[in-house]
């Protein structure tokens, strides 16, 4: 089953009256309870791309379906979750986490309880009555995804969402995720500039560049999960993977580099 | 305590340490205070000022006690103006922020026009204010208005535009309704930059309402003042400054509170 749909999309922004080329002929289908990773280099779209999918923008060309239903505005069963934690410091962790259900009306009771189980799968069990201020990074980040989480979307779009975290707390995270992937089978999106992180949680990694953003390679990484950079029996398959990946990304273009 | 343990020990050490914290921070303040009436004190005696120059700190508690019953019904009088024209200025103010922060039209026309306003010396309108409204609460309610409206325009007008990305990106995600959008994220999130602008205002209204006193009115603190100077009476002026001085922070501690109470989650400023 076809979870994204990505059709002959291109994107343009105005700005100052030029027109910039953010995207161009991307066609890409995601399977269902697949996690794809997008990488490349700044300025290759993959931000937009997500925004694209999650209905936060229309693409000037082209359609993206989620479920086989075209996407026009932003969906419930589509969830992002973004770099920074973007948790209200006002609500405490459950209620943050309940956000959703405050918003999209639905069955608090039901919700309260799946919201409660949740906090445990990431192991914030008895935070719930904290502040996001009193949390770590890290923990604020399982909060933002617990949040992501509650009201069951099919699709989880994710921006860099560990892109603030320090080394260790983002392999941390990294594992976690694809344990709770692991129980709640959800087709994941994930944009990151990480080498490390791409080839860990991918089933695919779509490898974009940048000017117009196009999709340069999808690389398939067949390594047995859960992975962990730890144990030495995936880790011919991910740095074979990961080392292809470091071509792609570095020997195209050159004389970018200096730019970042 | 019979089963001393490292644990027992962390667990007495923080509010021991919030306590000591607690009464530093009522403590020092105070020796503050006590220093400086100790160093008027001091200049009464060492320049051998009379009383109708300055007045010594023990002659101004005297004249407080005497004249309880017109103090305190002046105090009473100004606090109330300033408390009206406060409530009034965040009444009017909030809704214009709104307004400005979320129409680009308003805030390229009436945002200007806000700034040339302020711009006008308040002080300059006291008479103005008496002539159009006579000697009455009116015109000292109007100044405490105009001067308390403008900082909290600006700051509730910042924070609500100072809204994250992601949060916006969060609640466009979620399909908010506009109303849902300001309700749940974007007031919330500018609360904290009200409370900057109304602990501003109110430390102002005080100010206003003895503005307003001065120019024309029968009764008030401000009014005491203007009357003792025409008695030359110091130290009943003394008495009602200090008194003053007792109201504006007395207001700025309740604001203050009042923003613990309403964002704990602000940092503390």
């Amino acid at each position: 089953m076809t979870a994204i749909d990505l059709k002959g999309i291109s994107h343009m922004f105005e700005a100052r009256g030029t027109t910039l080329r953010a995207l161009e002929d991307i066609d890409l289908e995601i399977r269902e309870n697949e996690f794809v990773t997008l990488v490349g280099r700044s300025g290759c779209g993959k931000s937009t791309l997500l925004r694209l999918m999650a209905g936060l923008l229309r693409p000037t060309r082209g359609a993206v379906e989620v479920g086989g239903r075209p996407v026009t505005r932003p969906r419930p069963d589509v969830s992002l979750m973004f770099q920074r934690s973007a948790l209200l410091p006002w609500r405490t962790v459950i209620e943050n986490v309940m956000l959703p259900v405050d918003i999209l009306r639905l069955d608090r009771r039901a919700h309260r309880a799946r919201a409660e189980q949740l906090l445990a799968l990431t192991g914030l069990e008895g935070f719930e009555d904290r502040r996001p201020n009193e949390l770590s990074g890290g923990m604020q980040q399982r909060v933002a995804l617990c949040r992501a989480l509650v009201h069951d979307p099919s699709v989880l779009l994710m921006d860099e969402p560990f892109a603030a975290l320090d080394a260790l707390t983002r392999e941390e995270l990294s594992l976690e995720l694809q344990r709770i992937w692991g129980e709640e089978r959800k087709t994941i999106v994930f944009v990151t500039h990480s080498i490390q992180e791409a080839t860990l949680l991918a089933d695919r990694i779509v490898v974009m560049s940048p000017r117009p953003g196009r999709v340069a390679r999808i690389l398939t990484v067949g390594a047995d999960r859960p992975r962990s950079l730890g144990l030495t029996a995936h880790s011919d398959e991910l740095d074979r993977v990961g080392a292809e990946l470091h071509e792609l990304l570095f020997a195209r273009e050159p004389e970018r580099s200096a730019r970042g | 305590m019979s089963s001393p343990t490292a644990t027992a020990e962390g667990v007495d050490a923080a509010p021991g340490r919030s306590l000591g914290t607690i009464a530093v921070r009522l403590l020092l303040p105070a020796l503050t205070f006590v220093v400086l009436v100790g160093l008027w004190w001091l200049a009464t005696i060492v320049f051998g000022w009379p009383s109708y120059i300055v007045p010594t700190p023990l002659e101004v508690w005297q004249e407080m006690s005497d004249q309880r019953s017109i103090l305190a019904s002046s105090f009473r009088t100004t606090l109330w103006e300033a408390l009206v024209g406060f409530g009034l200025a965040i009444a009017i103010a909030i809704p214009c922020a709104v307004a400005i922060a979320y129409s680009r039209l308003l805030e390229l026309t009436v945002y200007p026009a806000l700034v040339g306003l302020n711009a006008i010396p308040k002080i300059a309108i006291a008479p103005l204010l008496v002539i159009w409204m006579g000697f009455g609460a009116g015109p000292k309610v109007v100044m405490v208005v105009l001067i308390c409206f403008f900082p909290i325009v600006i700051s509730t007008a910042t924070g609500l535009k100072s809204t994250p990305a992601e949060i916006a990106e969060l609640s466009r995600s979620l399909s908010t309704s506009t109303l849902q959008d300001f309700l749940r994220f974007r007031f919330p999130w500018a609360l904290p930059y009200v409370f900057v602008g109304l602990k501003v205002a109110i430390a102002l209204a005080v100010i206003g309402a003895v503005v307003g006193e001065f120019v024309g009115a029968t009764k008030g603190l401000g009014y005491v003042i203007v009357a003792s100077g025409q008695n030359a009476n110091t130290t009943l002026a003394f008495a009602a400054i200090v008194l003053l001085s007792l109201m504006s922070i007395l207001l700025y501690y309740a604001v203050a509170l009042l923003e613990r109470v309403v964002v704990p989650w602000a940092e503390e400023t």
